[in-house]
């Protein structure tokens, strides 16, 4: 590993001076779980580390009932999901950090990292490998071994996005809190998350001194159910081959609001308006379910080797409706 | 450079000088002669280095020396108390739970908080408990087995 200097902020405006202005020179540092890995493979070789954990109130969860819950950056994927009021009322996200990584990697893990983890493309991934997203020329998986490749917005650079609780807050219709010490903006989370075909560098909209400082998720409509389901390679630990986040609001026996959100198969948390369409209006029959699904991944185009997760996210979107029901 | 001059390792303040952006496995094995956590991927991949912090199991090959000060941290060596050791090591020595032993204290560590969660783990909860942690010698069965043993010992009913 590269060294770096290491410095102590106490809040965002010292964040910001910190991180300064020069991409990647500095970088942000939580709970390291991600960011390590990645100095140790020589990923990103920054000058200096900003801890910002150091930063008070960053660490809360706070409810309100008709706000919903607003989260501190810093709150752990493990204290998120023991959470009693999140495992009730915002059930998929509680589904979704479950399902991420392992338990000591969870109470490691803060929420504002999970959401801007590096892709784990194994090509990036790669110390030897410059690829695209690291400044080369080519992005190896499209001729090349690309089984968990994006089948959904990929190129110019097919990564997935590997977050589990991004899906779901973005079905949760979640926004996140930037800010640089001096401008603060809110933004929802769907639109914080960027193709490779606007910058094929990034996956956020960040600026190199800003720091997300809070995540709100409205509070769901009575009778809301959510759900996060998610098919990987191996039961233990692993990234998501492709997963769904729904939220469905019933109303009078059909559906009356539903959001879908696909994982594992695009660069970003996929959202889909055709199966959201599909569903609003219909009773939640296997008719429907099979209409949703299919709607889902209608403009899926995949690489050489990752024709199966277009049947596998469909299955994924049916069973997870389905659960809404349960 | 920041520096990190004291940190809390098993009940006792132990004076240190190492710079805030060295790992907290590297500083317990190099500094602290506490090499009972395993330096094994070095990226959270395999709970060969997993010590407690303020009682929650951590990889400690991405934890700074930095964000570690100020916590309670244990590692295997601090189980034992007065010359007994905790009841799952017992049960790790009774069962034989190993071969190598590369990945015992990173089991050990996160069994004995999962114990102090939940006295009475069922298989499926143990082997989820420890997902994160890689036995390359493939004594899972007798991890488990050790696992449900201490949570016996523990309960008082001796062996499960
Ligand atoms: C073996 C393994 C398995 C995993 N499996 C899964 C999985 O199944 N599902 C899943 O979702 N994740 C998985 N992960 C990823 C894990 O969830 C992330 O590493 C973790 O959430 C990152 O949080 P952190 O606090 O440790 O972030 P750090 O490592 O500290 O930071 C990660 C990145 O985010 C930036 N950053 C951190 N906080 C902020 C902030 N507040 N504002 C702006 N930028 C910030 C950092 O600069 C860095 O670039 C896995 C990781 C490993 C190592
Ligand atoms: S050495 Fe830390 S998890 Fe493998
Ligand atoms: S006993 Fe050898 S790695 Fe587990």
């Amino acid at each position: 590993m590269k060294p770096f200097e290491y410095v102590r902020v106490k809040d965002a405006r010292q964040a910001a001076q910190a991180l300064g202005t020069e991409r990647d020179q500095a970088k942000i540092l939580a709970g390291g779980t991600d960011l390590l890995g990645e100095m140790k493979d020589y990923l990103v070789t920054p000058a200096r580390l900003v801890n910002i954990k150091t930063i008070p109130n960053l660490d809360k969860i706070e409810h309100d009932d008709k706000k919903g819950l607003k989260l501190g950056a810093l709150v752990t994927l493990s204290r998120l999901a023991e959470d009693k009021n999140v495992r009730e009322r915002y059930t998929a996200l509680a589904q979704a950090i479950d399902l991420s990584a392992m338990p000591q990697i969870r109470n490691a893990a803060t929420i504002g990292g999970n959401l801007c983890q590096r892709p784990r493309c194994w090509y990036y991934r790669d110390e030897h490998t410059i690829c695209l997203k690291k400044g080369g020329s080519k992005c190896y998986a499209v001729e090349g071994e690309n089984q968990y490749h994006a089948i959904l917005g990929g190129g110019p650079c097919y990564i997935v996005h590997p977050s589990d609780p991004a899906p779901a807050l973005v079905a949760l219709g979640a926004r996140v809190v930037i800010t640089d010490g001096t401008k603060t903006r809110e933004v929802p989370l769907e639109q914080f998350f960027i193709l490779p075909a606007q910058n094929v560098r990034r996956e956020n909209i960040l600026a190199q001194n800003e720091i997300i400082t809070h995540v709100l998720v409205p509070a769901p409509a009575p009778g809301t159910r959510s759900v996060y389901l998610k098919e990987r390679e191996k039961d233990s630990y692993d990234w998501a081959l492709a997963s769904a986040a729904v939220v469905v609001t019933p109303n009078a026996g059909s559906v009356g609001a539903a959001r879908v959100v696909l994982g594992g198969v695009a660069p970003v948390p996929w959202r889909v308006a055709e199966a959201e369409k599909a569903l609003v209006g219909q009773p939640l029959n296997p008719a429907t379910l099979a209409r949703a699904a299919e709607a889902a991944l209608a403009g899926a185009t995949p690489l050489e080797k990752n024709g199966y997760k277009v049947p596998l996210a469909q299955a994924v979107v049916r069973r997870a409706l389905s659960l809404t029901m349960a | 450079m920041a520096r990190i001059t004291e940190l809390d390792v098993n009940g006792s303040r132990e004076k240190i000088d190492v710079d805030a952006e060295r790992t907290l496995l590297s500083v317990l094995r190099d500094d602290l002669d506490l090499t009972g956590a395993k330096y094994g991927c070095g990226e959270a991949r395999c709970g060969a280095c997993v010590v407690l912090m303020d009682g929650r199991p951590v990889p400690a090959c991405v934890t700074s020396a930095g964000s570690a000060a100020g916590a309670k941290i244990t590692t295997v060596e601090g189980l034992e108390q007065d010359g007994q050791l905790h009841p799952l090591q017992e049960a790790f020595l009774e069962v034989g739970a190993m071969q190598c032993g590369y990945c015992t204290p990173g089991m050990i560590m996160a069994g004995v908080a999962l114990l102090r969660d939940n006295p009475d783990p069922d298989e499926a909860e143990i082997v989820r408990t420890l997902e994160g942690n890689l036995c390359r010698c493939g004594a899972y069965p007798r991890i488990v087995a050790a696992v449900r043993r201490a949570a016996g010992m523990l309960r008082g009913g001796g062996a499960a």
